[in-house]
């Protein structure tokens, strides 16, 4: 049986099972469904000659034999223990689906819905149906086709035009340790209006021992001036499969920031797509991984800037130890007409052992003439002054390197503005760090300090 | 305490120490002093341990260990520190991670376990408001976007926290306005004791009216010319260097 069969298969079961409970869905559900399988079988999973996969073999994910699951069973301890603490409108999903009792989405502004997607299409399943598939439709890759073939739970967020959300709109996915790997394809859907303005954070994380994999595409379509800052905080347990596509479309004058922070699976797949199609959007790309051991990690990015006086800024920072690898691609696309532009690139990377790789590689491709882009990657070295500069004070050598290894991180962290995520990802990061470095202890120190 | 006998540093194969001398008593307050290119930057440079600078002759002893043979760090934790002229920049690294690193590696140094955090954040608290600089630096990175004059206070500030035997002040004067140059100078003058040498490197006498040294050295190429009292300074500020040059030629 082939890998794509494995997947079919499953699909054909849970189609079946779901019409028997539910009876049969809304004509477009299916329509999608079936349009998402087929182009899942024709493409079948990307080989790596095909070039947006070189460097990232998926057999890992194609092999498996993911199971789907109901249950939302998650122990609260577990769930509290591994939680961001942080005050916001919070929805959970356990291996995808939709856990009620660690939910708690409090006291929403007027004009804002935050709900599961299947609340949305148990509501209005047409309201859905108008924009899910927009922008990631099956066409994309194969696992957006997969997402389409097999989408049942999610997120969707509409913001009325003028709509601020003071509080992050909080998006926890939690992956168990099961005793079959189950799979689980999230679809998030943000429909931001006219000047609304909110910050979400999805969270990835899961019990120690789980070895899921998470198929997620998310779409975000920004209105007019619409301002919206999005966390994706990847520490999804170390035997995690985790592929995510993310497509953003912008009108005129909004503002997209991502944070794509990248701690933990052992393969993950980011693409991030962002069309700027109105004069005067903006879109930030903030990106940091750490992998160690034998993880893969594999950022695409691509700004799409269809309309004149468009901004893109982008900024990844990677650190890799031991036999990880890395991969960053990013794209911008300057159409025929789109003049005035700011396109900006940079990718730093940190290679904390012989064995760890990285592959970086910018594009672009810039089709009008009255631009402004740059880019660079640097696979480094820290900066010997500044060790210098540490030793001096008599703090040795390899605790100074760690030190200067910890802000290479930070300098991506300095731009997060909610403290939790910050926190979070400076202790992990810090934890991850060498034993070489000496480091332990001294930031959770230093945080309780922050605290006092 | 420290005692460099005819060193000699040549820098990228240029000579630039050639035979200087000093000895630095605990207690005492030196003042180097000298026209620019002198090699006034390069002493602290060398007693530090910066790379680049090579001794082809002398001794450098501090407390009769022999300071050429350490390590870097191992020179701090002797209790040499050096205040740079232009400290680093450390993007990323907060000043309270700095700290508390470089506190450990001491207490460490010495046998003694960390600091707990209470008596850690009092003492860094009370430092902090001596240097008058406000506890949200504590997060910042290390003099990442400081002011000329809030570096120059930083490099004290570790200082004071340090407290190091012998402290070196390499041009601390430098790119001060008047009031900076007094909370600085505060600083250093809290530092003066029975059991601590300091070493000050400036082009100017104006920071020795506020701190007022024990010895004034002229450095001119690459050796000491003259030595004196602190009237010696306000001789060099009336009448600049050259003086002090035709007498050592002759």
């Amino acid at each position: 049986m082939s890998d794509v069969q494995t997947f079919l298969d499953r699909l054909a079961e849970r189609t079946e099972a779901r019409r028997q409970a539910h009876g049969p869905e809304p004509t477009w559900i299916a329509a999608r469904r079936q349009a998402g399988a087929a182009r899942f079988e024709a493409l079948g999973f990307p080989d790596r000659r095909v070039e947006a996969w070189k460097y990232t073999d998926v057999r890992a994910i194609a092999r498996g034999d993911f199971a789907l699951t109901d249950s939302a069973d998650f122990s609260q301890a577990c769930a509290a223990a591994l939680t961001l603490p942080i005050d916001a409108h919070r929805l959970t999903f356990v291996d995808g689906v939709f856990a009620a009792a660690l939910s708690d989405l409090g006291e929403l502004p007027a004009g804002v819905a935050v709900m599961p997607l299947s609340q949305a299409l148990a509501d209005n399943h047409e309201a859905v149906g108008g924009t899910l598939g927009r922008l990631t439709g099956v066409e994309f890759s194969p696992f957006s086709a997969l997402n389409t073939a097999f989408m049942e739970e999610g997120a969707v967020v509409r913001l009325a035009p003028g709509s601020v959300v003071e509080k992050p709109i909080f998006l926890q996915f939690l992956s168990r340790a099961n005793a079959q790997p189950v799979m689980s394809h999230p679809r998030v859907l943000i429909e931001a209006g006219a000047r609304s303005q909110a910050t979400l954070i999805e969270h990835h994380i899961g019990e120690t021992e789980a070895a899921n994999f998470t198929n997620l595409v998310d779409e975000v379509l920004l209105d007019r001036g619409a301002i919206f800052t999005h966390y994706k905080l990847q520490e999804a347990p170390l035997k995690d499969l985790h592929v995510a596509s993310i497509h953003v479309e912008q009108g005129r004058d909004s503002r997209y920031t991502s944070f794509n922070l990248n701690l933990g699976g052992s393969l993950v797949r980011n693409d991030l797509v962002v069309d700027l199609n109105g004069k005067g959007a903006e879109a930030n790309f903030n990106g940091l991984f750490y992998a160690q051991g034998r993880q893969h990690v594999d950022n695409h990015t691509l700004a799409n800037h269809n309309a004149p006086l468009t901004f893109s800024n982008e900024n990844y920072k990677g650190i890799l130890d031991d036999r990880a690898r890395g991969v960053f691609n990013g794209k911008v696309i300057v159409k025929r007409d789109s003049q005035k532009i700011e396109a900006h690139q940079s990718n730093a990377n940190l290679l904390l052992s012989d064995r760890a790789e990285i592959d970086t590689k910018p594009e672009l491709e810039i089709y009008a003439d009255d631009v402004k882009c740059s880019h660079g990657a640097t696979t480094g070295q820290l900066d010997e002054e500044a060790v210098f500069a540490l030793r001096t004070r008599g703090i040795d050598e390899q605790t100074a390197r760690g030190l200067l290894t910890l802000a290479f991180a930070g300098e991506v962290m300095e731009r997060v503005e909610l403290e939790a995520v910050a926190e979070r990802v400076e202790l992990v990061v810090a934890g991850k760090l060498p034993e070489r470095f000496n480091l332990s202890g001294l930031v959770e120190a230093a945080m309780s300090l922050h605290d006092d | 305490m420290l005692e460099v006998k005819d060193l000699h540093v040549t820098v990228e194969g240029k000579e630039i120490l050639k035979g200087l001398s000093l000895t630095v008593n605990a207690g005492e307050v030196h003042a180097i002093m000298g026209p620019n290119g002198a090699g006034k930057s390069t002493l602290s440079a060398v007693i530090a341990g910066k790379e680049g600078y090579e001794v082809t002759s002398g001794t450098i002893t501090f407390e009769g260990q022999d300071v050429l043979e350490m390590e870097i760090e191992e020179r701090a934790l002797a209790g040499m520190l050096l205040g740079f002229q232009y400290p680093v920049e450390i993007p990323g690294v907060k000043n309270i991670y700095l700290l508390k690193a470089a506190l450990n590696a001491q207490r460490a140094a010495n046998g003694q376990g960390d600091m707990p955090a209470p008596e850690f954040m009092k003492l860094i608290k009370s430092k902090i408001a001596e240097m008058k600089m406000d506890a949200s630096f504590l997060q910042r990175a290390v003099n990442e976007g400081f002011s000329g004059g809030e570096k120059k206070r930083n490099e004290i500030l570790q200082m004071l926290v340090l407290q190091p035997k012998l402290a070196m002040l390499d041009e601390i004067d430098s790119g001060l306005d008047i009031d900076a140059m007094r909370i600085v100078a505060d600083g250093v003058n809290s530092l003066r004791a029975a059991d601590r040498g300091i070493l000050l490197v400036t082009h100017y006498q104006r920071l020795l009216d506020y701190i007022i040294p024990d010895r004034v050295h002229v450095l001119v190429d690459g050796r000491i010319a003259k030595s004196g009292d602190k009237e010696l300074a306000k001789e060099l500020e009336s009448r600049g260097y050259d003086w002090v040059e035709e007498e050592s030629a002759a």
